[in-house]
């Protein structure tokens, strides 16, 4: 299964290397991990996205939990919570497929957010599933270069 | 004030009276300024020990032990001594001194970046950038070492900041919004397992170190009493009940008595207190296949345990001797003589039975001895290999303490650790029981013991191998023994003789009883070496 573990840390130096040292040494696997500023400057959110069995999951949220530079763990899957991703991509065009990579492009929702004579850079912003898509869309055209910031998520809102 | 001033001040307001230590540039201006402090610095041999004498010392007192090492390899050689307390959730301040904060980062001399090293094995760590920082940094640290599960807090201090100046003032309380250790059990979990027990057959009790920890021996053996449940123990666990209680079974475990994992296998509830059902503890159990067929009670304060090994029916997260307390104010009505009378009769049927070499010391016969003489609350420190596990099942617990390295299995523990539990209390009878090879790792610390007038009983079980590795060799690799004879050894009455402590080699069991008598009895440290057969066996 695969959770993610919305967690909000102090925001001091070294932690980042405690949280991603815990999963090291425990062999727990790391998915995506995200980590920024809140709106608190005192405060960071790390989402990390894992995937394992059912007894992992909860030793993960507990194992988090004894972190003293952990505020809160908060857990949750992918259907319940909005996850995004940000992705951007280097793609190199000729005159043949210019209008077909812009037209995907269009259809996946991608943005061109430069470009030269030869390359577009392309920004996609979507649900992981959506990126895992918009890659496959992409990779005939020859993707040059690619970066993923990983999964962001909060949960859904409910009043 | 100085930073290093603000230590020392801080240590004081902490109650600390000894500390563990040892110098180098990193760390001069603290024990520059420890010099106008009534705190006892004990000059260690090697930093590995001070971690363990803080170790002996934090057990037997509640407090958390204070080490003190300078910075690179002086912090690096605290390491193995910060794990051991780690993995057996012992409460230690470990203070480093660090190279310039203007030449952190840099590979200068004696740096080592500590506090990353460090990471796994403490339950925190700081280091400090701030010289006004000092204060607050202290007073967490010790809160956070010896509340919650217990473990050891690392403080890492550049020497530029111990040289700053500051105005000193002691927080009076401490605030972290990101540790709240649960302390009281949830009353509708407590009310469940009482439910249990009016239904339950055979129940058992399996205490862990956490007894210890909490300080609940006394309240988890009324409980056993107020309802007449049996109890076993891990290793961690030993000396929370004593050998001869009616309702104690022994030591579980794949170094423990038979008859106490039969009684673990058989329970159809087992309440599971302040254990973490390591893997040598439950190896001979089938607590894992079964654990959907009983009831598992599991009390421990950290709830990260719960469900790590064994999936609980029943988890209560809390502090044991509040937990306990709340157990006392409720009742059911059951009877559980007739599955005590099934355990003492598997005690009887399985109890082991060794056929020592009578040309050798008999280390089990030892032990037993040994402990039966002892004072009514002496420690007794064992070490790592045979002699713990010959220790672990011969001891005879009374109102003493049993200590050795359970998790980590630290070679080299027993001698510093006692040293540690002998400085916090100079009228207690204190004795290291440990082999030839870890004899070998620690034995600097008898000059320590001598400098400082720290007088504990040593007795070395001598057969001339790594013994415990050497048994596995025989057992797995059919007696093709690698790399285990201690051949090279120093004569051990030329050893004591060097230090200048009195000196007692036995040979064999005659005429024990008296040559321990006077061993005991004799005023200030001793070393007793006794020659045990080489190809003897724990089982």
């Amino acid at each position: 299964m695969k959770k993610i573990f919305s967690v909000s840390v102090e925001n001091r130096s070294g932690v980042l290397s405690k949280i991603a040292g815990l999963f090291a040494r425990r062999c727990y696997n790391i998915d995506s991990l995200v980590v920024g500023e809140t709106e608190d400057h005192s405060v960071s959110r790390m989402t990390i996205v894992s995937s394992g069995d059912e007894q992992i999951m909860q030793q993960i949220e507990k194992q988090l939990n004894k972190k003293l530079d952990v505020i809160k763990v908060k857990t949750f899957e992918e259907q319940e919570s909005v996850c995004k991703e940000l992705m951007l991509m280097r793609v190199k065009f000729s005159p043949n497929n210019r209008k077909d990579i812009i037209e995907t492009c269009s259809i996946l929702g991608g943005k061109i957010v430069d470009m030269s004579m030869t390359y577009f850079l392309i920004q996609f912003c979507d649900s992981p599933e959506k990126i895992q898509l918009c890659i496959r869309m992409m990779l005939p055209f020859g993707i040059s270069e690619l970066a993923r910031t990983g999964t962001v998520a909060l949960t859904k809102c409910a009043d | 004030m100085t930073g290093a001033d603000a230590m020392v001040k801080c240590l004081e307001k902490e109650g600390v009276t000894v500390l563990y230590g040892y110098p180098g540039v990193a760390i001069c201006p603290f024990f520059n300024s420890i010099l106008d402090s009534d705190i006892r610095a004990v000059l260690v041999r090697t930093e590995q020990n001070a971690a363990h004498m803080a170790n002996g010392y934090a057990r037997v007192t509640g407090r958390p032990g204070v080490c003190v090492a300078t910075s690179g390899p002086g912090a690096t050689n605290l390491l193995t001594g910060i794990a051991t307390a780690y993995m057996d959730s012992i409460p230690l301040i470990a203070i480093t001194g660090q190279v310039n904060t203007a030449q952190l980062g840099r590979d200068v001399f004696q740096e080592a970046d500590i506090t990353g090293a460090a990471e796994s094995f403490v339950k925190f760590s700081y280091i400090i950038k701030d010289v006004k920082d000092i204060p607050r940094v202290f007073k967490e640290a010790f809160y956070i070492a010896n509340t919650g599960r217990k473990g050891p807090v690392l403080i890492d201090v550049p020497i530029d900041i111990q040289n700053a100046a500051l105005e000193f003032e002691y927080p009076k309380e401490v605030s972290l919004r990101t540790y709240k250790p649960t302390v009281k059990g949830h009353a509708i979990q407590i009310k469940k397992v009482v439910d249990e027990l009016g239904k339950a057959h055979m129940p058992l009790i399996c205490i862990g170190g956490g007894v210890h920890l909490s300080g609940a021996a006394a309240e988890v053996r009324g409980f056993a009493e107020k309802y007449g449940i049996p109890v076993v123990s891990t290793l961690m666990g030993l000396s929370a009940m004593p050998t001869d209680h009616p309702l104690y079974f022994g030591m579980v475990g794949n170094n423990g008595q038979e008859y106490a994992n039969k009684a673990m296998n058989e329970s159809d509830l087992l309440i599971v207190i302040g254990a973490r059902l390591a893997d040598r503890a439950i190896q001979q159990t089938n607590l894992n296949i079964l654990a959907e067929e009983r009831t598992i009670v599991h009390i421990d304060v950290d709830p990260a345990e719960i469900g790590k090994i064994v999936g609980p029916t029943i988890p209560i997260v809390g502090d044991i001797k509040h937990i306990m307390n709340d157990f006392e104010k409720r009742d059911f009505e059951n009877d559980f003589t007739e599955w005590v009378k099934v355990l003492n009769m598997w005690r009887e049927e399985m109890a082991p039975h060794r056929n020592p070499n009578p040309d050798y010391v008999d280390p089990a016969g030892l032990v037993k001895l040994l402990s039966q003489k002892l004072d009514d609350d002496a420690v007794y420190v064992a070490d790592v290999g045979q002699n713990q596990i010959w220790s672990a099942n011969y001891y005879v617990a009374k109102k003493g303490r049993f200590l050795t390295s359970g998790g980590m299995g630290t070679m080299g523990y027993s001698i510093p650790a006692a040293i540690g539990v002998k400085s916090a209390d100079k009228s207690r009878q204190v004795v290291a029981v440990c082999g030839d090879g870890a004899f070998q790792m620690s034995f600097m610390e008898l000059a320590t013991m001598q400098q400082h007038d720290i007088p504990v009983k040593i007795i070395v079980l001598k057969n001339n191998y790594l013994g415990m590795v050497r048994e596995y060799q025989h057992y797995t690799y059919h007696d093709r023994y690698s790399v285990v004879g201690l051949e090279g050894s120093p004569d051990l009455e030329q050893i004591a003789a060097a230090y200048q402590i009195p000196f007692t080699r036995v040979w064999n069991m005659e005429g024990i009883e008296e040559i321990l008598d006077k061993f005991l009895s004799c005023e200030g440290p001793g070393l007793m070496e006794c020659v045990i057969d080489s190809y003897d066996l724990v089982k």
